[in-house]
């Protein structure tokens, strides 16, 4: 191991370039949020021109409650991103809880919060499970967040056996919390935005928060520091999974219909949110605002193309190719700004 | 004695073939073998790239999408009244530059592999759509169909025209891998890339050469697959990125990077086709197929883990005794 002594007779960096570079620093991390909202916006606006109908009352609130659910899964993804870890078991977790959630429900008057909790308990089972395995497994987390994709999948399609739980079947409280609005606004992204307000405070703020950054940018490190890896990881996926789960729930209560394969291939999707919104997939940086607007911009662009009647075969190819230009852009202005930065300090 | 990873798939392997044989009527026979193989022949196609990207420590989640987009093509051209002769080329051209995107966005722009192919997984799928819209084209002539199905043998030989192409191409793999300077410069990348770099090695060429040998057979195993089902389809293979992944990681080549056996990739390819056959055999039902299979990749990087810690566990006791 090596030890950085600081020379003695070296004078200490004057403090003034010290505090710009700082803020330099910061501005970059800022503006990677402020360019995804930046490009949303021009997305709007552009779609608005050629379509006014798209800011109607209802292609907002369309654009919203299809984003809400993303937005979840793309905020508790993050959590494990940040981590240098991976969940891709997210997408059948999704399907499980809502068909367990379906399952249990139907036919009887059980209330909102009993299937809200139920999904929230399946998903943090599967989470749980696949966080011990990377954590205490000490195992790669694709490979075992791949295999718990699979598992999971084989068990919810077993257990439906091609059978559907119709919306007739749910209790109508249920699906009053998918339709139902507040002030105007529908529920679901309410209750995003609620979860994804708390998870960024609590990263922000708490030490185990700030415990799961120091992991992703170095375990070597943070081992070094006391940071308790195998426990954080472990909450980072069960977070993961409980959220998974919690979107599963709501997932029947926007729906209503629920088969097997409900968010089958989600997986994908989701980390690709994360990726655009600036959450770096080699972890310790990034945030859960990046990760929401990244999902909240995709979900976009799909409302968007639809609206301007592009051809639905373009879409895929559209959204594939936006995604390669949001993180190359990124990357080059990252390159940059860090080749500025240097010739800076070295003046 | 230590037991590698590879070697225990191996024996695995040979395990589960035995009992087959031993308790599956029909199951050794050459028509069911033949079929066994075809039926995965272009997710082990695709595996031998997949390996070689893996050792260097990159991936390639967009194999299944040129999959998809060499059906697409391979249809939309015949039915275009084109000679297959020329599409073939055409579609290898077109796997080729869809290798190069990725190669060229992972080396030039400096960008994650797995968030590269992310995005690509849904340009190549997207573009086959744009090929071929929702439809199918299936009017395949004999001529060129009886190549990939499990019926046709290559003339003197029990074999289909799939599997010898995978045991040529898994030789070539394997010597590439285990005999060449390349392929020491891929552990040598997976394992450390600064240092590999710094040793002189060309990195970013190697990583290129990769993606683009990845892409083309993709395209190629888009065309086996076109021929094999006699249908060309945009979603054709949708979701095999997972599968073939799987298969590579169950071989124990180690996901981040440096360390793996092409005998161990081609070993967990071949189980999970004959483990998928044996259970098709025995009236197994699909759904308990993916949990064997997910099983089976959660133990795959489970039990080498767990070997270590008990053996370190005996080792320690052992030690604790004899002072």
């Amino acid at each position: 191991m090596s030890v950085t002594v600081e020379k003695p007779g070296k004078p200490a960096a004057a403090p003034e370039t010290a505090r710009s570079a700082r803020s330099l620093v910061d501005a970059v991390f800022r503006a990677r949020e402020i360019s995804i909202a930046g490009a949303l916006l021009l997305l709007v606006l552009f779609t608005w021109i050629a379509e006014p109908r798209f800011l109607g009352d209802q292609g907002i609130k369309d654009v919203l409650l299809n984003a809400a659910i993303l937005v979840l899964l793309a905020v508790g993804q993050s959590v494990v991103v940040i981590t240098r870890n991976i969940d891709l078991s997210v997408g059948s977790v999704v399907g499980l809880s809502a068909f367990a959630c379906g399952k249990f429900v139907s036919g009887t008057d059980h209330g909102v919060l009993t299937v809200l909790a139920l999904g929230l308990l399946v998903g943090a089972g599967c989470g749980i499970v696949s966080g011990a395995l990377v954590s205490f497994g000490r195992v790669p987390a694709l490979v075992v967040t791949l295999g718990m994709l699979y598992i999971i999948q084989g068990v919810d399609y077993w257990w439906a056996q091609g059978e559907q739980i119709n919306a007739a079947d749910v209790p109508q409280p249920v699906l009053d919390l998918g339709s139902g609005s507040a002030l105007g606004i529908p529920y679901l992204p309410l209750i995003a935005f609620a979860v994804l307000a708390g998870t960024a405070y609590v990263l922000r703020t708490y030490r185990a928060g700030r415990e799961l950054y120091a992991i992703g940018s170095s375990p070597e490190a943070a081992r070094l520091a006391g940071v308790p890896i195998r426990r954080r990881v472990l909450g980072a996926y069960l977070f993961s999974g409980a959220v998974s789960g919690f979107a599963g729930a709501l997932w029947l209560a926007r729906f209503g219909t629920v088969v097997a394969d409900n968010a089958h291939g989600w997986e994908l999707t989701v980390v690709s949110a994360v990726v655009v919104g600036g959450v770096a997939i080699v972890g310790g940086t990034g945030t859960v605002w990046g990760a929401a607007l990244g999902a909240l911009l995709l979900t976009t662009i799909g409302s968007a193309l639809a609206v301007l009647k592009v051809d639905s075969f373009w879409q895929d190819a559209i959204a594939g190719a936006l995604l390669l230009a949001a993180i190359s852009v990124d990357r080059i202005v990252r390159v940059r700004m860090t080749r500025a930065l240097r010739k800076r300090s070295a003046r | 004695m230590k037991l590698r990873w590879d070697t225990a798939v191996g024996v695995l392997l040979v395990a589960v073939f035995l009992t087959g044989l031993g308790t599956t009527d029909g199951f050794a026979s050459r028509d069911n073998l033949a079929f066994a193989f075809n039926d995965i022949a272009e997710v082990a196609l695709m595996a031998l790239p997949m390996t070689l990207l893996v050792v260097a420590g990159q991936v390639d989640l967009s194999v299944a999408s040129m999959l998809g987009l060499g059906s697409a093509l391979t249809g939309q051209l015949w039915d275009a009244g084109w000679a297959f002769e020329t599409i073939v080329p055409i579609v290898l051209l077109v796997g080729v530059v869809g290798g190069l995107i990725n190669g060229w966005l992972v080396t030039r722009v400096g960008l994650p592999s797995l968030a590269v192919t992310i995005g690509t997984l849904a340009l190549y799928r997207g573009l086959a759509s744009v090929v071929l819209g929702t439809g199918a084209i299936t009017d395949f002539p004999e001529t060129y169909a009886k190549w990939a199905v499990d019926t046709t043998t290559v003339p003197g030989t029990f074999l289909t025209y799939p599997v010898v192409l995978f045991i040529v191409l898994a030789a070539i793999a394997a010597v590439v891998l285990h005999a060449t300077g390349l392929g020491r410069s891929l552990f040598a990348i997976g394992a450390q890339e600064d240092a590999a770099y710094f040793a002189g090695l060309r990195v970013k060429r190697v990583k290129l050469l990769l993606f683009v040998v990845s892409g083309l057979i993709s395209a190629f195993a888009g065309v086996v697959f076109t021929l094999r089902y006699g249908s060309a389809r945009a979603d054709n293979g949708q979701g095999f990125e997972m599968l073939v992944i799987a298969s590579v990681l169950l071989g124990g080549v180690d996901f981040d990077g440096g360390k793996g056996t092409l005998f161990g990739a081609v070993a967990g390819v071949l189980l999970i086709g004959v483990l998928k056959n044996l259970l098709t055999l025995n009236d197994v039902a699909n759904e308990v197929q993916v949990i064997v299979t997910g099983l089976l990749l959660v133990a795959s990087v489970l039990t080498p883990r767990l070997i270590t810690t008990v053996s370190a566990w005996r080792h320690r006791r052992a030690a604790a005794s004899t002072s």
